[in-house]
């Protein structure tokens, strides 16, 4: 597949793989930021291809691991009023609230879809202008120009039976956070490329040159991964601490600046609570005043509650990459993909659920003759 | 009847419960209301069938854990499957559901070695549907059949018309679907291999085979729902496989079959794995997907692994059979089949995928059913 099967090569990953093992002295911890790269790094289990000084953590970039509880219990109640129609994308469905999930919503009577993008909960919305159609939205600022553009032209067509349950995260202002913790582990980061797709890279430099810590944009293919990974070894080996972009294919270092343009006509920035970690100053978006009437926060009024995480659930800490998955004493024993205490155990990108499903093999097992043609 | 071996091990991938071997025979429901992800193939149906179905109707045949029943009757072998179709849209490339009904429930025949005799078809039409569209599927039905076996009729059905029913629109599509049309069909066939394919059957030092390209049929459907179109259009690779079976049966000693369908290459291996408390060790490189199916699969942000089959058949024969069965195969109706990988005695049933890299990862249950990540 073009553009596709090239970043995948066999032979590319393994010269890639030697590469990383000769350049590498010391031991050394890169982060990836987002649960896209997590997934690619399991998936294939790249972290057996690294020499062992090289440990991956896993970092908070997973944007169905980090919506707040209450949110997903604002969702859930909203799909429970008749009239409402809440649309969200697939993986968010199957997130734990304290009351359930929108999946279990949808076997309780309520009208939960699943939709690709904003833009089709919006003609959702048109065809049926009886319900309100909430579209949740969650994710970086890769999900957060789409989100932008259904408020937009809502605005623009007066679809006034659309709104947003806004819970956007921005990636900078959480590294910030997790760099200036004095218990954290991180030499290096594997910035999310997507994110940088549409932010460009400059928010990064501040951040580099305040932390001293190499920051590489990078894709999410396995070649792409193993090069940011010898990237940021290079800067380390040789006592460089920059921005550097893995993912040239993609990212221009002023990003997309329509789309940058867009988020800022209709996002403002707000401190954000974060699952599992905590509440991150100025790490959040949510509709300007001249859109505030899109809200559906405000438009259907929920009960303020807070309800409570389940305690023995640890995914904080994996989130904050100071432990890793099976290290948490719920991992597999209550929690499961099928019955998650944390969200990192239900999406593809959560850092548990890779780990449940492409957990670690040991030893070079033989196979049968013939297998490396 | 048959006597099978008594059911043992854990679901594969599961990690071993504690206290087990004293589970509680009364059926658990741990979830208050059926979801969607219970009929997805994954942990989840799994975890009906074998909590619930399974205690509440016990006995021998359906302990072998097959899509089809193997059952002798006066000495004559039989094999009895039945299997319910609800696929949107009704009509797709490369088939519909009448087709699909048939394919699906003779290819559970030929998982048995039995050569399809007769198949029952209920219908279950919601009103409104348009009569042209019963008649299409109907024909479709009758040729489905006489391409499947010689002989192969369908001898007898019913049918009920239920109310229309709001929901089923797809939030992503411009207009609403057609109403619905939902076929049950039961399929009688006659085992003809000898000792006959059973997952019971499987045990270590077997090379497991698969007849083609993974994902066909499940893409096809999946890029209709979506409108996703590419400039190769995915055609589902729905298709009869008793004469495939048979050539095999006729040339090697055939340890167990499976037709892939629901839940995709990943969930048949693992229930095999399971049911035969063994482990396979599976070559992703020898694995095929069609670029075009790929391609969709990356865009939907799904693994195809996962996704349906209905025309491909999971192979396992003793190793020194391999090459002679991937002859037969390649001769009679599947030139792009392969060895996939070997089974190997292990503490409990596990699938471990070696990657194109060459590292090695379990190859897991989902869940329920897939969902596209966000981003």
């Amino acid at each position: 597949m073009k553009y596709l099967s090239e970043y995948r090569d066999p032979r590319a990953v393994r010269a890639l793989s030697r590469a990383i093992a000769e350049r590498t002295t010391r031991s050394w911890r890169v982060m990836e930021v987002c649960g896209g790269q997590t997934h690619t790094i399991v998936k294939h289990a790249l972290d057996q291809l690294l020499p062992a000084q090289i440990e991956l953590i896993h970092g908070p970039g997973c944007p169905v691991c980090v919506t707040p509880i209450e949110m997903i219990d604002k969702a859930v109640a909203a799909a429970s009023r008749p009239g409402v129609v809440v649309c969200s994308f697939g993986d968010m469905l199957r997130v734990p609230g304290s009351r359930g999930d929108l999946l279990g919503a949808r076997a309780a009577g309520g009208d939960v879809r699943m939709v690709y993008s904003p833009l089709d909960a919006l003609a959702l919305a048109r065809r049926h202008p009886s319900r309100q159609v909430v579209f949740f939205a969650v994710g970086f600022e890769t999900t957060a120009p789409a989100n932008g553009m259904a408020v937009w032209q809502a605005a623009r067509q007066g679809i006034e039976n659309f709104s947003l349950l806004v819970s956007h995260v921005t990636v900078p202002a959480a590294l910030a956070f997790l760099l200036s913790q004095p218990d954290h582990r991180i030499d290096a980061i594997l910035a999310a490329g997507h994110v940088c797709t549409v932010m460009g890279l400059e928010e990064y430099y501040p951040l580099a040159a305040r932390y001293e810590r190499p920051i590489i944009a990078t894709g999410f293919e396995a070649l792409d991964i193993l090069q940011g990974v010898l990237m940021a070894v290079e800067q380390l080996e040789s006592g460089r601490r920059e921005v550097e972009n893995q993912y040239r294919r993609a990212v221009r270092p002023e990003g997309n600046p329509q789309a940058r343009a867009l988020v800022r006509e209709v996002f403002e920035p707000t401190d954000r609570y974060w699952r599992g970690i905590g509440l991150i100053p100025g790490s959040g978006l949510r509709l300007r005043p001249a859109y505030a009437r899109f809200d559906a926060e405000a438009r259907l009024a929920f009960p303020g509650d807070s309800p409570r995480e389940d305690e023995t659930c640890l995914s904080g800490l994996v989130l904050q990459g100071k432990i890793k998955p099976p290290q948490c004493p719920a991992f597999g024993n209550p929690c499961t993909p099928e019955r998650p205490l944390g969200a990192p155990m239900v999406s593809a990108e959560g850092a548990c659920a890779a780990y449940f499903r492409y957990a670690h093999i040991p030893s070079n097992r033989t196979v049968f003759a013939g297998a490396d043609e | 009847m048959i006597e099978p071996p008594p059911m043992t091990g854990p679901i594969a991938g599961e990690p071993p419960a504690a206290g087990q071997g004293l589970s509680c025979p009364v059926p658990r429901a741990n979830y208050e209301r059926i979801s969607l992800g219970h009929g997805g193939g994954g942990r989840l149906t799994l975890d009906l069938i074998r909590r619930l179905f399974r205690p509440a109707f016990d006995n021998p045949a359906l302990a072998e854990e097959t899509d089809g029943a193997r059952l002798n009757l006066d000495g004559a072998g039989i094999a009895l499957s039945t299997d319910a179709y609800v696929v949107r849209p009704i009509f797709f490339p490369g088939g519909d559901i009448g087709r699909l009904a048939i394919h699906g429930t003779v290819n559970d025949l030929a998982a048995c070695g039995a050569r399809p005799r007769a198949v029952a078809a209920a219908f279950i039409l919601e009103e409104g549907l348009p009569a042209e569209h019963l008649k299409r599927v109907v024909a479709s039905m009758r040729s489905a059949a006489s391409e499947a076996a010689a002989g192969l009729e369908i001898v007898c059905g019913d049918t009920k018309v239920i109310e229309h029913r709001s929901g089923g629109e797809n939030a992503s599509s411009a207009e609403p679907e057609p109403s619905g049309l939902m076929i049950v069909t039961t399929g009688l066939g006659e085992r003809l291999l000898a000792p006959g394919p059973s997952p019971r059957r499987i045990c270590p030092g077997d090379a497991i085979l698969l007849t083609g390209p993974v994902g066909d049929h499940g893409a096809a459907v999946m890029a209709v729902r979506e409108g996703i179109a590419f400039e190769t259009p995915i055609v589902s690779d729905s298709r009869p496989l008793w004469s495939l079976v048979e050539a095999l049966g006729r040339e090697v000693d055939v340890h167990a079959l499976r037709d892939p369908t629901r839940g995709g290459l990943a969930t048949a291996l693992n229930e095999l794995a399971s049911t035969s408390s063994t482990r396979f060790v599976i070559e992703e490189s020898r694995i095929e997907v069609r670029p075009p199916v790929a391609a969709l699969c990356e865009v939907l942000g799904l693994d195809p692994l996962y996704v349906a089959c209905e025309g491909q058949m999971i192979v396992f024969v003793a190793a020194d059979d391999a090459e002679s069965a991937l002859a037969a195969l390649r001769r009679s109706g599947a030139p792009e089949a392969v060895r996939i990988g070997s089974v190997e005695t292990a503490p409990r049933p596990e699938v471990i995928l070696r990657t194109a890299y060459g590292a090695l990862r379990p190859l897991d249950l989902l869940s329920g059913e897939q969902l596209p990540r966000i981003c």
